[in-house]
């Protein structure tokens, strides 16, 4: 975990990364398509340019992702990739799934 | 630190003094209403249970009504029973007056109906609230306190920061010798081995996986994907995008101590520290189990803004979303949203909600509280036959 990353230092973000593990960040602020977004990871910083309009506290991938690839969030997998994602892409239930409770794929 | 509670017969220290009214069935409940409507001390528990179920499900309402009774924040109880039911009235008053609370018992079929049996309660249920009005506090440590913790209308802020917050406190709690229970089974799918490593025994963790295993098949037995309904539609509006990402943003708010115990629903700790109990992801039917099994006071994260309440324990709630506490700061008691924006540390808010519960320990009405929300539900585990 790297909690640290959020709060005590006065610099308001615009997306966090919680384990350097994950493939994905989170936005703090809304974010426009084109923006270019600066985040840590772990102790480099990044930027990105974002693909997609995002909502505040969505997820966009911070690499590319192939099909059938995990989605790696608080460094666990939190689904799998349907679609490919490119770095910057918005990742949501549109282009990942749940590999849990799955009731649907009994058939 | 200290706080000024109530002791009860059993040894257990309650933070309020409410005579509880307590129907065994459906059909009882609305007289146990009536009954409570005219006594300011009284809270009933109206609930659609008590009759027609069977086997694990029938003894799980027995046990929660048992265990609601039992609540250190209950000084006292009537039990309301219709006389047909099949909860049996005079197992729920023995068990709960064990505890040597005074327990008082009316039955609607004996009494003659609604009217004789409503002014028989009150008549009673007044002659209660004046005795147990004269029980005082007395101050208490810390260790007394028993903690639940459950979030709401989860968004992307409760993971990242209201749960993280909220485990701080659950964490200073437990060290100072207290009980904290995580409850929520549904939300641990995906996050169940994070959990069963933190387990104090093998045999604590394997009961911790199979706990996860068996909601999660309850669910898959439905042919459904989980998703829609966990995560709910407004927790993927925020941003949540499936049941692992819920749960590993939920577990955060048992902090890091070891887990001491799994408990069923309703059912009591019987030692200290941190416990997992098994229930639904569900906001009321997750805290009534745990009232049931003795909290006696809750912290609830919300990212998206819930108002809910429960009948006998205060109800803190807590936000780290910014917008969510400007538009609904009529039912949130404590805005961390201070750590999305970079203000402060997880740490620092959560020593604040742990100063929080305390002071809601010594008497302090949570918005919940003040404005009358009693939601309430049991969990049924099979269909009513």
């Amino acid at each position: 975990m790297i909690y640290s990353c959020i709060g005590g230092d006065n610099v308001q973000k615009q997306a966090i990364v919680i384990n350097i593990k994950d493939n994905v960040a989170t936005a703090i602020t809304d974010i426009k398509k084109g923006s270019t977004v600066k985040f840590d990871v772990g102790e480099h910083v990044k930027s990105l340019t974002i693909n997609n309009d995002l909502p505040l506290g969505h997820k966009f991938a911070i690499k590319d992702i192939s099909p059938g690839e995990n989605i790696i969030k608080y460094g666990e997998s939190i689904g799998t990739a349907i679609t490919f994602i490119r770095s910057g892409d918005h990742v949501h239930v549109h282009n990942m799934v749940s590999n849990r409770g799955r009731g649907d794929l009994n058939k | 630190m200290k706080f000024k509670g109530y002791l009860r017969p059993d040894n257990k220290v309650g933070i309020r003094n409410y005579l509880a009214i307590i129907p065994t069935s459906v059909c009882s409940a609305t007289v146990a209403f009536n009954i409570a409507s005219h006594i300011p001390q009284a809270i009933a528990l109206p609930n659609q249970h008590g009759c027609c179920q069977l086997g694990v499900d029938h003894e799980q309402t027995v046990n929660t009504l048992i265990g609601l009774g039992k609540n250190p924040n209950v000084a006292a109880v009537l039990v309301v029973g219709l006389g047909c039911e099949g909860v049996p009235i005079d197992k729920v008053a023995e068990e709960i007056a064990s505890t040597g609370k005074p327990v008082d018992t009316i039955i609607i079929q004996e009494c003659g109906g609604t009217l004789k049996t409503t002014a028989r309660g009150i008549q009673i249920a007044s002659k209660i609230a004046q005795d147990i009005s004269s029980i005082k506090t007395q101050e208490f440590p810390i260790c007394e306190l028993c903690l639940g913790v459950e979030c709401g209308g989860s968004d992307f802020t409760s993971g990242l920061a209201s749960n993280p917050a909220v485990g701080v406190a659950s964490d200073l709690l437990v060290d100072a010798g207290g009980i904290s229970i995580l409850s929520e089974t549904t939300e641990f799918i995906g996050a169940e081995h994070i959990l069963a490593k933190r387990a104090k025994t093998p045999e604590l963790a394997q009961k911790i996986l199979e706990m996860v295993k068996n909601c999660e098949s309850r669910a898959m037995l439905l042919n459904v994907d989980i998703r829609g309904g966990q995560p709910t539609p407004g927790n993927i509006k925020g941003g949540i995008s499936s049941i692992e990402e819920k749960s590993l943003g939920c577990i955060y708010k048992a902090g890091r101590s070891p887990i001491n115990g799994v408990l069923a629903y309703a059912e009591i700790p019987k030692g200290k520290g941190l416990y997992i109990m098994d229930t639904p992801g569900q906001d009321v039917e997750s805290m009534t189990g745990m009232i049931a099994g003795g909290a006696t006071v809750i912290v609830f994260t919300t990212g998206r803004g819930t108002p809910t309440g429960a009948p006998l324990a205060p109800v803190i709630k807590v936000t780290a979303n910014p917008e969510t506490y400007k538009k609904m700061s009529d039912n949130i008691d404590i805005d961390a949203s201070s750590i999305i924006l970079g203000e402060k540390t997880i740490d620092q808010v959560g020593r604040e909600i742990f100063e929080e519960i305390v002071a809601v320990a010594n008497g302090k009405l949570t918005k919940a509280e003040s404005l009358g929300h009693r939601e309430f539900g049991i969990y049924k585990i099979a269909p009513t036959f």
